[in-house]
């Protein structure tokens, strides 16, 4: 390995990124729990939510490399592109916060998700949804633990109250971005499942007495390479040891 | 089955989770399929979890029980179909039971994935058991504990 790479993006490439990215960059921020989680079973949890996400991003980096042709990998995808190349939403790369924050992140994106990789499973290019279908049975959990915590959050004392409600506040402005049109036909349009993923997180939110924020001006950008400046330090942290010791393994 | 396939797939069967020593991949269907190319024989082996880390581990045991079986061959995993409990053998879900974890629920449906609120114990076969964790000491288990004997155990998902 040398230094960062640019990768030709075909539509297929661009979706696979898409999802690849976010999988890695929200598995990286979850895994920073590791060993400071409120409980001893939530630090375990939330190394195998991480678990799940980084596995997920390996198949998906995989299959931009073959999809791609130029002979890389995916340790060179994860580890050797810049900051504006990556095509995570904004959503998951902002930074754990409390406990709350954590928690309302993890519902907001895997709701999302959940809904588009059943929806891929069916209708995308056979090898995404090949993904897509083992994928969905680990984002099912997800999506149930994030839920059963932000119920007991919202519904708990009046700090967790407070706590879960300032975290929802907080990350909906990052939350219009994950339905922005995809046109490309690779897999399922986004902007498809709003509806659906409204519904669902309108029934979480009234089980955890939390108020839904209204929609007003939506962040943008991750997609196009347009991060906040919350991943160039998470960056250079995941791909310090490739960028000082090019091709190192053990 | 060939004479070669056959051979090659009793090695490879022979390989244990190095996560539940007690189950080999074919007991847990993490074992594929056995095909023959010009290049040798190919053993598919597929994820039980995206992300877990036993696979590097069982691929190279795969590619250590060919060779010790005199067979030059290689590993492939695949994705598709997505693996689930309901290829685990009964003959591995009675070990699991043996070795103190509950076996995961027969048909894993989506709608089973969250109807696993009635696992018996391992220990006492009580159905008096509460979770404790929805994740455990590895993806696919989970963390419950039964009220009867006191005991905690493990309980392999459903997936």
């Amino acid at each position: 390995m040398t230094g960062s790479i640019t990768i030709a993006e075909s539509p297929l490439v661009r979706v696979v990124l898409a999802r690849a990215d976010d999988a890695l960059i929200l598995g990286h921020r979850v895994s920073e729990w590791c060993g400071h989680a409120p409980i001893l079973e939530e630090d375990i949890a939330l190394a195998n939510l991480a678990l799940d996400l980084i596995g997920q991003a390996r198949s998906l980096y995989a299959l931009a490399a073959e999809a791609e042709g130029a002979g890389r990998d995916e340790d060179q995808f994860a580890y050797l592109r810049d900051e504006r190349a990556y095509r995570n939403l904004l959503l998951v790369e902002q930074p754990n916060g409390d406990f709350a924050v954590t928690i309302v992140r993890h519902l907001l994106f895997s709701l999302f998700i959940d809904a588009w990789w059943r929806a891929a499973a069916k209708h995308a290019e056979a090898r995404l949804a090949a993904i897509a279908a083992k994928a969905e049975k680990e984002s099912a959990y997800h999506v149930r633990h994030a839920a059963e915590w932000l119920i007991r959050l919202g519904d708990g004392t009046a700090e967790s109250h407070a706590r879960a409600q300032a975290a929802l506040d907080l990350l909906w402005p990052y939350t219009g971005e994950m339905f922005e049109t995809d046109a490309s036909g690779v897999g399922p349009d986004p902007a498809g499942i709003r509806d659906g993923w409204d519904a669902a997180l309108a029934d979480i939110l009234a089980q955890a007495t939390l108020t839904r924020p209204r929609d007003g001006w939506m962040q943008s950008g991750g997609r196009a390479g347009r991060h906040s400046e919350h991943l160039g330090p998470l960056l250079a942290e995941l791909q310090y040891l490739q960028r000082v010791h090019p091709g190192a393994s053990w | 089955m060939s004479d070669l396939r056959q051979r090659a797939w009793d090695a490879a069967a022979t390989v244990v989770d190095p996560e539940i020593p007690v189950l080999t991949i074919a007991d847990l269907g993490v074992l594929r399929e056995v095909t023959l190319s010009a290049e040798g024989v190919e053993v598919a082996i597929t994820p039980t979890y995206s992300g877990c880390p036993a696979m590097g581990v069982i691929a190279l045991d795969v590619e250590r029980a060919l060779a010790a079986a005199g067979i030059a061959g290689h590993v492939r995993t695949v994705l598709s179909p997505a693996w689930t409990t309901d290829w685990m053998s009964e003959d591995g879900r009675r070990k699991l039971l043996d070795y103190g974890i509950a076996p995961p629920a027969k048909t894993a449906s989506r709608r089973a994935l969250f109807g696993e609120d009635r696992v018996a114990c391992p220990r006492c076969a009580s159905l008096a058991t509460e979770r404790l964790a929805e994740f455990g000491s590895t993806s696919c288990k989970s963390l419950w504990r039964c009220t009867a004997c006191r005991e905690p155990f493990d309980h392999f998902r459903c997936h």
